[in-house]
């Protein structure tokens, strides 16, 4: 069981918050004391920053995805969560792209070594869609599932509050359906929110969700409009075209590690690490020493890596997977295969970032497919 | 969520000293380690097969098998050859020098899980350090139920580990075998590769029989199909493997092999489990 | 304790790695305590003979004279390091490379007799043995400095040669390829600048060179797809101050030459 999917669920109505007060949902989150991330629109993509007003959303925007492809588009709406997922995750605020995590300092009696004294904060996370929630439960069984924890990664999630929105349209990249992880939120959240026109309806998730919820203008729920969020919500369910096959898949990738395949989408991958970036389960990572110019005074800075780079697995003076065959090979191994044998899940919550965030549009459903069709 | 005991920091390493340095070969030696804090030797345990994190600031971390249990006031030792950044900056250290620890971590040989059974020591080069700590392991025992024998090669003979110690183990009782790619003036022993050792073992009996096998990766594939080839089970053989590590703990990433970490899973594997990804290209 | 001894040599450059080095003020003192600043025109012209421990070098070769220059810095010098775009790929003067130098000097000169010069103009690398490359246009002081403590600590530098991309990423950039249509170079590019361009919304053009097995036949046959033309592809690749390093001269002349991404391996 994550971390998680263990909050107790609340069996009591699901709320009306009328949309002039979702402001006061911000303002109330600030007032706990949490740092509120949501989306805004930054870079021409909506992204994750900090979210004062509800005029920092991307009200009225959307986008467009294909593989290799995103553009943000002008609905004919003021919807605030009327988009997808972005090239951002939560996955840079609960395990940071650069942080020191130790120091070493050279005295007379030698190298004395210690840790760093960090204050994490509390972030609320404003806007988390239901794959996101599963990739939240999939880095929790990564960083905190085994006898050592990732100390900055606990600090942080305990903290987190977190404020799901349920998805109420689907890019072409989405597959969540296929990974059982969405579009719905069914848990993990303390908040869950549907937008319709008017207002959201609001499922408390947890003990902490209630008592923010208490803080709020509500209501219970009137029954039409629950139904409205019950289409709302099914749109998406039906506007997702696309579909991995994930019938054995384990074996499928697993006994076919020198298929043709490979080859082929070697010569398309850049190994450039784009996908793994914005992917919101990839957790590799390297630490490097950075010292200053006499050397006495060491920090240990962990950055996010990837197998996509070359140098990844070198050893004694070699690289393992010194070829993007092998490189792409692991990535889509790991993530669809092996990560089922040590963290008892898929590493794919099928959010379609890898697809869009390609530079030339490698979709690993469509490889994955290439794969099963002419397997032996 | 677990709540509660303060987390220790998986990069935090502790301070160790350099008690002492033996030379073994050219560009290898066996260092003998403690910790600067006294306090702590009494705590330090490790099991055959195991490996610390040896932290150089400013320079790097590597990981390193134990080789022993500690000479020249040490506690523990590692057998080092100098091939890269920080195994030259250790060597330049020498006895006193500083450093930091983390360990140890990683999967065993099965020593006390095969009592019982004939153990077949199956080594190359610089593979004899992670694998000696079994035959003191051994010849501590008690009370010795199987036979231990020692198949050790190395490409001339002055690349021989240990080489003081062959005379005192086969004193002991255990049955050490030696060979060499290239034979040198007054090399008396055999010639060729690790594997074919296997035949001088008299009697072997394949369902009492446990090979631990580390090496390049070419000898350990050979002496893998080696032992198979004589009516071994796959559960009946030990690799130990070598991958990138880095955390040591199974949160960066660096040293998967198929679904394995090699940190934690590893280094030491039974032949069953890593099978479909011992000897595939690039993995 | 004997200082390492350090020579800094220019050949066909605008200087602006060298002004790396001088910009590490806060290291500077430093880095002086530490190693000998034996020859080092654009800060001193305290002049002294070698043997040098360690040499930095900036700039192409593109003449005769540069030719037998730079072996005698090699004859001097036990560690030399090359840095800049011009030192390791020929810099942007390359571009001549494609071109008749002849007919340039012709164009630019009163009196061309005058001018002795080689047709192209070539990395150091391509003339001498180099025991480091240091890419960039200009090179990163953090690097050089990454380079100078990896020299005196007797390591190998640590410098990435992995894509602009990563950079971005750890620093929440938004791909500006996929986002915006732009015909970055940032995939095939190796990292070191800190990924300053696409955060400005402006297409990387490869300053710092091919990163390691740069995938450029796949990159650019999907901006061909997406709609830049083929001779966009070619001055990008040629006109970035790394055109003429070897992964980027190889794409582009095959681009030019009509060739693409399906008729060549990558």
């Amino acid at each position: 069981m994550t971390a998680a999917a263990k909050r107790p669920q609340r069996d009591g109505p699901t709320l009306w918050l009328a949309r002039a007060d979702l402001q006061t949902l911000v303002d109330v989150l600030w007032q706990e004391g949490y740092r509120v991330i949501g989306p805004t629109v930054a870079q021409a993509a909506i992204v994750y920053d900090e979210i004062r007003s509800v005029d920092d959303l991307p009200r009225g925007w959307t986008d467009e995805q294909s593989g290799g492809s995103y553009r943000l588009k002008r609905r004919d709406d003021e919807a605030y969560f009327g988009y997808v997922v972005g090239p951002h995750s939560w996955k840079q605020y609960l395990f940071p792209p650069r942080a020191t995590v130790a120091v070493a300092d050279r005295r007379a009696d030698g190298w004395h070594m210690s840790g760093v004294e960090r204050d994490e904060p509390a972030f609320a996370f404003l806007g988390a869609r239901a794959c996101e929630l599963a990739a939240l439960a999939v880095q929790d069984r990564t960083f905190l599932g085994d006898d050592y924890v990732d100390p900055i990664y606990r600090a942080r999630r305990e903290r987190a509050f977190i404020v799901a929105v349920n998805c109420t349209q689907a890019a072409s990249t989405c597959f969540c359906t296929s990974m059982d992880t969405g579009p719905r939120c069914t848990g993990g959240f303390d908040l869950a929110m549907t937008e319709l026109p008017d207002g959201f309806t609001l499922e408390v998730g947890s003990e902490r969700g209630a008592r923010i919820a208490a803080q709020l203008p509500n209501t219970a729920a009137a029954k039409d409009t629950l139904a409205r969020a019950d289409s709302a919500r099914q749109q998406a369910v039906e506007q997702i075209s696309k579909h991995l096959d994930t019938t054995d898949i384990r074996d499928l990738l697993l006994n076919n590690l020198e298929h043709e395949r490979w080859n082929e989408v070697a010569t398309r991958c850049l190994s450039c690490t784009n996908c793994t970036m914005v992917c919101p389960t990839c957790f590799c990572n390297s630490v490097k020493d950075v010292a200053d110019l006499q050397g006495d005074h060491v920090e240990r800075v962990r950055e996010w890596d990837t197998c996509f780079n070359w140098d990844f697995s070198y050893m004694n003076g070699a690289v393992v997977r010194d070829q993007i065959r092998s490189r792409y090979r692991q990535w889509l191994t790991h993530k669809l295969a092996s990560w089922i044998d040590q963290f008892d899940v898929s590493g794919c919550v099928g959010c379609g970032r890898c697809i869009t965030w390609c530079p030339v549009g490698i979709d690993l459903t469509e490889e994955v497919a290439a794969i099963r069709e002419t397997a032996p | 969520m677990s709540t509660g005991a303060a987390v220790a920091n998986p990069w935090l390493a502790a301070p160790i000293e350099i008690a002492g340095v033996t030379p073994e070969l050219a560009g290898v030696a066996t260092y003998h380690m403690r910790f600067r804090d006294a306090k702590r030797h009494a705590q330090f345990r490790f099991r055959p097969g195991q490996f610390n994190m040896l932290y150089l600031p400013g320079v790097g971390e590597i990981a390193i098998s134990l080789s022993g249990a500690g000479g020249l006031g040490g506690t523990w030792d590692h057998t080092i050859r100098v091939a890269g950044n920080v195994t030259r900056a250790l060597a330049d250290l020498g006895p006193g020098g500083s450093l930091g620890l983390r360990g140890p971590y990683g999967s065993w040989w099965p020593v006390e899980e095969t009592a019982g059974a004939d153990l077949v020591v199956v080594a190359g080069g610089i593979g004899l350090a992670p694998l000696r700590p079994v035959l003191d392991a051994w010849l501590a025992a008690p009370k010795r139920l199987g036979r231990c024998t020692l198949l050790y090669g190395g490409r001339t003979p002055d690349t021989l580990l240990y080489a003081k110690q062959h005379a005192r183990w086969a004193d002991a009782g255990v049955d050490v075998q030696t060979t060499v790619d290239r034979a040198d003036v007054g090399w008396t022993g055999n010639v060729g590769v690790v594997p074919l050792l296997l035949d001088r073992i008299r009697p072997l009996v394949p369902k009492n029989t446990v090979l631990l096998v580390c090496g390049p990766e070419v000898m350990m594939r050979y002496a893998v199909l080696s032992g198979l080839a004589r009516g071994l089970a796959k559960e009946q053989i030990w690799v130990s493997l070598e991958r990138n590590m880095q955390c040591a703990v199974g949160l960066c990433g660096h040293c998967q092999l198929g679904p394995a970490f090699v940190c934690k899973d590893g280094p030491i594997f039974r032949y069953d489990k890593i099978e479909p990804y011992f000897d595939v290209e690039g993995l | 304790m004997h200082k390492p001894r350090l020579a800094v040599f220019k050949f066909a450059s605008c200087d602006g790695c060298q002004l790396s080095l001088l910009s590490l003020e806060d290291e500077l003192v430093a880095l002086a305590a530490r190693v000998d600043i034996a020859f080092f025109l654009e800060a001193s012209s305290r002049v002294e003979p070698g043997p040098y421990d360690v040499a930095l070098v900036e700039g192409s070769i593109t003449t005769p004279d540069d030719v037998q220059r730079i072996r005698q810095v090699r004859r001097d010098s036990k560690f030399l390091i090359t840095i800049g775009a011009c030192a390791t790929a020929g810099g942007i003067q390359a571009l001549r490379n494609w071109a008749d130098s002849e007919e340039f000097m012709r164009a630019v000169y009163a009196e061309p007799s005058y001018i002795a010069t080689l047709d192209r103009s070539t990395a150091i690398a391509e003339h001498v043995p180099v025991d480091f490359e240091l890419r960039g246009c200009p090179i990163n002081k953090e690097q050089l400095l990454e380079v100078l403590v990896a020299f005196l600590a007797g390591r190998r530098p640590r410098t990435p040669v992995h894509s602009v991309c990563l950079e971005c990423k750890r620093r929440g950039t938004v791909c500006i390829a996929v986002a915006q249509g732009a015909a970055c170079l940032g995939p095939v590019t190796q990292a070191g600048c800190g990924a300053i361009c696409p955060s400005y919304d402006r297409a990387c053009y490869g300053c710092y060179g091919p990163s390691h097995q740069p995938n450029v036949d796949s990159l650019a046959a999907q901006y061909e797809a997406t709609g830049v033309p083929r001779e966009a592809l070619v001055a990008g690749l040629r006109g970035s101050f790394n055109g003429y390093a070897r992964e980027f001269r190889q794409a582009s002349d095959r681009l030019a030459s009509g060739g693409g991404a399906e008729e060549s391996s990558s």
